[in-house]
């Protein structure tokens, strides 16, 4: 297995100066430049989170199907936004605290320094959006997290952060970062433990 | 089989057959053709094999008695599907296509009728060119055992005694990785505990699996896409392997496993979950039944903060190897060189 196989070292101190590193390899390393130039000369379409001039990651991952996931588990009547904030009446773009309605959120997400209409569209209230401006529908909220939590966004993307469902060679069903993140106060919560096992009976003497 | 043969006999009185030698050639040339005899003729060959098992050195036509008789003994005493795949057989690597076809038949009938539904024993082989890996990342479980049921239900284990295939173990943190202080029993209103993290142990399907090599018959071994598994009708029950495996990975049935009809999983694998008998050794097989056929692990589906990750070794875009080369990825007891294709993983 290629785990376990020792690599020679590319790079092996001068014997008469430990300091400066001798390439033991030349013609290996030579070879790693070019193919490493020939990569990045490639043109790699680019993912479709990254569409407002971010550079892409240093290591891209490709992504070959398309993301499938649920719907944002919105409170009850909560949506659409609209309902409720009539797009009629100029919004209030002061920061001030709650007291009429959505008392129930307590925003443990940075909360010094953000505050609702930073994620939530004033503009169009059913929309959310990004720091550009670009507007977004909650079904694509990722991109939003993805722009502060570019590490969790990436290995979400990869398949790593977050559940996976479906088939491990085929089609993958994401969730959303909301479906596992309360948005307001993004800090897993704790869960019941099922029971623990039975211990062995004690060893009777017979 | 003997204790078969001997009750029948005593039950209907030996040294009834005033000619055993031809009865018994009779029996013994039917026997050849089929096994399943006449239970009006198994008397007399039932008697001639305790009048010959009471002589010593029989001769060829007084063996035949013999054989024919513990076959016939078998028919009466209620073993009406007596198939030449239930006694005499290879081991499964071994056998033919249509040999392995006849095993799983008779499997699904015999688990259909004990759980009154249609219960399927496939066995899907491995995918040439796949290699299974497995990473847990430790940074995210919190021990919330959800993995632990899930797999119990999937593979069949028994609800009574309690087998788990997964154990989940607390850790306090600032000792680190430490076995001997490892507790599977805690138990809490909430997890995590502060100061406490889990590792759940499972197989860890060893490249070089210690197990398979303490088996002294050849009942469990390695698959070609990485998986160790077991022939639980070949498993004579010795817990050799369970001995030798660094990882208290194997179980043994130390009575008759209980599992409810409505609890049981119908969809089955030969190698994996199909329902196991007292006196066998079973362990995680990956749930094989799943993976062959590209679904997930019921314990990677389960996991309410996905951190289990599961893939193709050989597949360069697989979640499995993305981590092994983007996070600190280490094994369990790297210094026994078992080689484990289960990492664990820090994904912060």
């Amino acid at each position: 297995m290629a785990y376990g196989a020792v690599v020679p070292p590319l790079l092996e101190p001068c014997a008469p100066n430990p300091g400066r590193m001798r390439v033991k390899y030349p013609g290996l390393l030579l070879c790693a430049v070019a193919s490493w130039l020939a990569t990045a000369c490639q043109e790699h379409e680019r993912p479709s989170y990254l569409s407002h001039g971010v550079e892409a990651a240093s290591t891209p991952v490709e992504f070959e199907q398309e993301l499938e996931v649920p719907p944002p588990p919105f409170t009850e009547g909560a949506f659409p936004c609209s309902d409720c904030h009539d797009p009629a009446i100029p919004p209030n773009t002061k920061r001030r605290e709650m007291k009429l309605a959505h008392t129930e959120i307590k925003l443990h997400h940075d909360a010094e320094h953000r505050w609702c209409l930073d994620c939530h569209s004033a503009e169009n209230r059913d929309k959310l959006h990004l720091a550009s401006g670009e507007l977004i529908d909650f079904t694509e909220s990722y991109k939003l997290c993805g722009q502060c939590h570019g590490d969790k966004a990436r290995d979400w993307r990869a398949g790593v952060h977050g559940r996976r469902s479906g088939n491990w060679d085929g089609h993958k069903k994401y969730l959303l970062c909301v479906n596992c993140h309360n948005s307001h106060a993004p800090k897993f919560q704790p869960l019941k433990p099922l029971p623990p096992p039975i211990r062995p009976a004690p060893r009777t003497s017979s | 089989m003997s204790s078969c043969s001997s009750s029948t006999c005593s039950g209907r009185g030996c040294g009834a057959s005033t000619t055993p030698d031809t009865a018994c050639g009779s029996i013994a040339s039917d026997a050849t053709h089929d096994l399943a005899v006449e239970a009006a003729s198994d008397t007399s060959a039932a008697a001639s094999a305790l009048e010959a098992a009471g002589v010593p050195g029989l001769d060829r036509r007084e063996l035949l008695c013999v054989v024919a008789g513990c076959a016939a003994a078998l028919t009466v005493s209620g073993c009406s599907d007596l198939t030449h795949s239930m006694y005499v057989r290879d081991r499964f690597r071994e056998l033919t296509d249509g040999e392995k076809k006849e095993i799983l038949a008779r499997l699904e009938k015999e688990h259909s009728a004990t759980y009154g539904k249609e219960v399927h024993v496939t066995d899907t082989p491995a995918r040439p060119g796949v290699e299974f890996g497995y990473a847990l990342d430790l940074s995210r479980c919190i021990g919330c055992r959800r993995c632990v049921y899930a797999c119990v239900k999937e593979n069949n284990q028994s609800r009574d005694p309690q087998v788990h295939w997964i154990r989940v173990l607390e850790m306090e943190k600032e000792k680190g990785v430490d076995f001997a202080h490892a507790n599977p029993y805690y138990d809490a209103e909430q997890v995590p505990r502060p100061g406490h993290f889990y590792l759940p142990v499972a197989c860890q399907q060893c490249e070089n699996p210690s197990c398979v090599k303490s088996c002294p018959v050849g009942a469990t071994w390695k698959e070609p896409d990485g998986i160790v598994v077991i022939d639980y009708d070949w498993c004579i029950g010795c817990r050799c392997c369970v001995s030798a495996c660094p990882y208290g990975a194997r179980h043994f049935n130390w009575a008759d496993p209980k599992l409810s009809a409505e609890e049981m999983n119908p969809n089955t694998h030969y190698l994996g979950n199909r329902p196991r008998m007292k006196g066998v050794v079973e362990k995680c097989t990956f749930c094989i039944q799943r993976t062959r056929n590209g679904q997930y692990p019921a314990c990677v589906e389960v996991c309410p903060v996905g951190a289990r990750k599961f893939g193709d070794l050989r597949d360069a875009n697989s979640e499995v190897r993305y981590v092994i080369e983007h996070k600190r990825v280490f094994v369990l007891k790297n210094e026994l060189n078992t080689r484990p294709t289960f990492f664990y993983f820090f994904g912060l």
